[in-house]
């Protein structure tokens, strides 16, 4: 009995460890996964990740993957932590590693050096490093079609569209995670303010988040219009329930596309309906990708994890992501002339990507996410963002706007100095010229 | 009255409620501290466990469905049915004495006589077996959690006040309801220990292990009940977190908030978990809404510690604990 038992353990560990170290075909296309099913922020985690395979998925299964190559994605488990994550990095960069996506900016900050060294892209859409837009200084990464700064511009776009072009005198806070991520728009939002004659109150948050009473009576005190808000993991679901605690009029709190998933407004139920969140991408399954991923994927029994995250916020912006990294794959290929491109090759598809409506209605995603085209010098496309009400009685996102222009009179100034001073400390020579 | 005196009241007020919330969890710890001088690391991450069971069965979730249809091929997700949330909250503390009696068999009994600090390891490792356990169980998504707690502003209070000051105070339902829940667990916590065989045999225990053992008392059916209240304990604080945030696995860091009252409140001591609990919240509430603007805010996670430093200091045992004389 011990024995068989000594030797079913010695089977499942074996099994275990096959699951973990997955092997990687040598001529195979290689974009690690770097992901966070466990800990604190798996419910984030998982649909990203979700949408990300699935999307590589189908490729293989329908196209036979990206110009005959098959797209291997192998998973790395990060927990949303930031030592993990570089753990991960190191542990597959020797795998062939194409471009790395680690849906962290904390992590995004200590990959920057690396990837820079190791000439491999990190591509980060909707966060990461806000001035990494400047394809001048950061010449590995990319962050198109949006960043946070795109996104605090185009919530006081939306804000000045509801006040008939005015936000003189008005009250404005920004409740936001108290980390890297969640300091980002404070400049832009400082800048905006200025502008816009509207007065700003921060109001930080520690990690993880449940406990927020403070925050939410000072809202409550101070009586502000708009709440913006920069949160991420247990922080989201649990300030909805506190606005609609105090009864804060939900359509004056609008959160950044971190903090407008399903989970983040379905624990507090009918009190969150109206709740506002921006996006960069369509939202729900009303796109004819679905039908092939229902074909290829899910009905297949391929689909990654429970299979039950499909057209999910987060999940669309998985599949977003991988839908621009397998386009830029592609274009690597063409500029290149072989299939089997190396990081290098890719970087350089990443920086002459356009994607087109027709294109993406191609893919079948059309009016999924902005037309852009990338150059040397902008790796950070339009910045334009929708905004989505969640409708708690349907209990889905209706979008409430079509794509909204960043003012890039005000935010590109501000990445070209924030960039410059990256390029200052690091003596990097801008590149483009 | 002026109205930054106003604000401090129920910024004071509300401090309380959040104390009695971080208190539901330092007594778990505290339970499983005094009758075994183990410092139970996973006493979170048996609040997680306790609510993601609750839901699962109050949902009729299939445990481990995503792992039998990934090992047969099957889609399974739910039973078809939802209890009410009584039936619920009953199994899962039968789900929770079973646990008790699990981690008794399986893992303390292995560990009887050794260094407090290997039984602290042994529960560290529980920690994360638990989680991962969680995990497979029952998904890593945020579930809603809906036992029928009120929740958002209490009326009564807001008008009360609006009608005397001038100014309505807020004060949330489920912070009552978890103040009364507190009090009621104490209650039934002491008189359990007081006037009940197993309680006595429990204070026996925690006096003195040796002496307890020369009466017959059995140390290993001690550990189970033990173990079994603080996850009762713990099925509690996992409903009212849960209900206020969701449950989801951040849950278990919730431990982090019940650390400082443990240290200012004494580990030892249940009323000192209560009071502990008190003063934390109502001090980190309080040096947020006068300090908090002055230096960027967000002050509360790290003032908690400060805090149950300062008393460290005064009094290592914490305000309740015992007085540790040991001859030379």
């Amino acid at each position: 009995m011990k024995k068989t038992f000594t030797m079913l353990a010695a089977a499942a560990i074996a099994a275990g460890g096959a699951a973990l170290s997955p092997t990687v075909a040598a001529a195979d296309l290689v974009v690690p996964n770097l992901s966070y099913r466990t800990g604190p922020f798996a419910a984030g985690g998982i649909p990203y990740a979700d949408g990300f395979a699935d999307y590589f998925t189908l490729l293989n299964e329908r196209d036979g993957g990206i110009g005959g190559e098959k797209i291997q994605v192998p998973e790395c488990e990060t927990a949303y932590n930031t030592e993990k994550g570089v753990e991960c990095y190191e542990s597959t960069k020797g795998q062939g590693a194409l471009v790395y996506n680690p849906l962290s900016t904390g992590i995004t900050y200590q990959l920057i050096p690396k990837v820079t060294a190791d000439k491999i892209p990190l591509y980060t859409p909707g966060y990461g490093r806000t001035s990494a837009a400047n394809g001048k200084v950061f010449e590995w990464v990319f962050n198109y079609p949006a960043n946070y700064w795109d996104g605090a511009s185009v919530a006081i776009k939306h804000l000045l569209d509801q006040n008939g072009g005015s936000l003189e005198g008005k009250k404005i806070a920004l409740l936001y995670h108290n980390s890297a991520y969640g300091k980002e728009p404070i400049r832009t939002l400082q800048e905006l303010a200025k502008k816009h004659g509207f007065a700003l109150t921060e109001l930080p948050i520690d990690s993880p988040g449940q406990e927020q009473k403070s925050q939410w009576l000072q809202v409550r005190r101070d009586k502000p219009d708009y709440v913006l808000f920069w949160g991420w993991g247990v922080m989201n679901s649990v300030a909805i329930q506190e606005a609609a605690n105090i009864r804060f009029p939900m359509e004056n709190f609008i959160g950044i596309w971190w903090s407008g998933s399903e989970n983040d407004v379905k624990p507090a139920g009918a009190g969150a309906n109206g709740y506002k969140a921006l996006t960069f991408h369509g939202v729900g399954q009303d796109y004819p990708v679905y039908g092939d991923l229902k074909k290829y994927v899910y009905d297949a029994g391929k689909a990654a994890g429970a299979g039950d995250q499909t057209g999910s916020a987060v999940y669309s912006r998985g599949m977003y992501a991988a839908m621009v990294i397998a386009e830029a794959i592609r274009k690597a290929q063409e500029l290149s002339g072989t299939p089997a491109i190396n990081a290098s090759q890719l970087r350089d598809g990443f920086e002459q990507l356009s994607i087109s409506e027709e294109r993406m209605t191609e893919l079948g995603l059309p009016q999924f996410g902005q037309a852009f085209a990338a150059t040397c010098e902008d790796h950070g496309g339009p910045g334009a963002a929708m905004i989505q009400q969640w409708d708690a009685g349907a209990g889905k996102w209706n979008l409430i706007t079509g794509f909204i222009e960043p003012d890039k009179d005000v935010l590109d100034p501000l990445i070209a100095e924030d960039s410059g001073a990256y390029a200052a400390e690091n003596k990097i020579t801008e590149r483009c010229n | 009255m002026p109205d930054t005196l106003l604000y401090a009241i129920e910024v004071s007020l509300n401090g309380l409620m959040a104390g009695i919330m971080y208190a539901l969890v330092a007594l778990g710890f505290v339970l499983i501290f005094k009758a075994s001088g183990i410092f139970n690391y996973a006493q979170g991450v048996l609040a997680l466990f306790a609510a993601l069971t609750l839901v699962g069965l109050q949902n009729g979730q299939i445990p481990f469905a995503h792992l039998i249809n990934a090992v047969f091929g099957t889609s399974l997700h739910g039973f078809g049915w939802t209890l009410p949330a009584v039936v619920a909250i009953a199994l899962t503390a039968l789900v929770m004495v079973g646990l008790a009696w699990a981690i008794e068999r399986l893992v303390l009994k292995h560990l009887v006589n050794q260094e407090p600090i290997i039984l602290f390891m042994a529960t560290i490792g529980l920690a994360y077996f638990l989680e991962g356990l969680g995990d497979v169980m029952w998904g890593a998504d945020i579930k809603k959690l809906d036992v029928g707690l009120p929740q958002g502003i209490n009326e009564a209070i807001d008008n009360a006040t609006f009608n005397w000051f001038g100014y309505g105070f807020f004060i949330d339902n489920l912070d009552i309801v978890a103040a009364c829940v507190a009090a009621a667990l104490v209650l039934s916590l002491t008189l359990f220990s007081q006037y009940t065989k197993y309680g006595r045999a429990l204070r026996a225990v925690a006096d003195d292990h040796q002496a307890a053992l020369s009466v017959g008392i059995s140390l290993r059916f001690i550990w189970v009940l033990v173990w079994s209240i603080a996850g009762f304990v713990a099925l509690v604080a996992g409903i009212m977190w849960g209900s206020k945030s969701g449950v989801q696995f951040s849950l278990s860091l919730i431990a982090l908030k019940a650390l400082p009252v443990l240290m200012l409140g004494g580990f030892t001591s249940i009323p000192g978990a209560i009071v502990g609990g008190l003063i934390i919240g109502m001090g980190e509430k309080l040096f947020e809404f006068f300090a908090g603007p002055m230096i960027g805010g967000a002050t509360e996670n790290w003032f908690a510690y400060v805090l149950a430093l300062l008393f460290l200091v005064f009094r290592p045992q914490g305000l309740f604990g015992e007085r540790i004389i040991e001859r030379v």
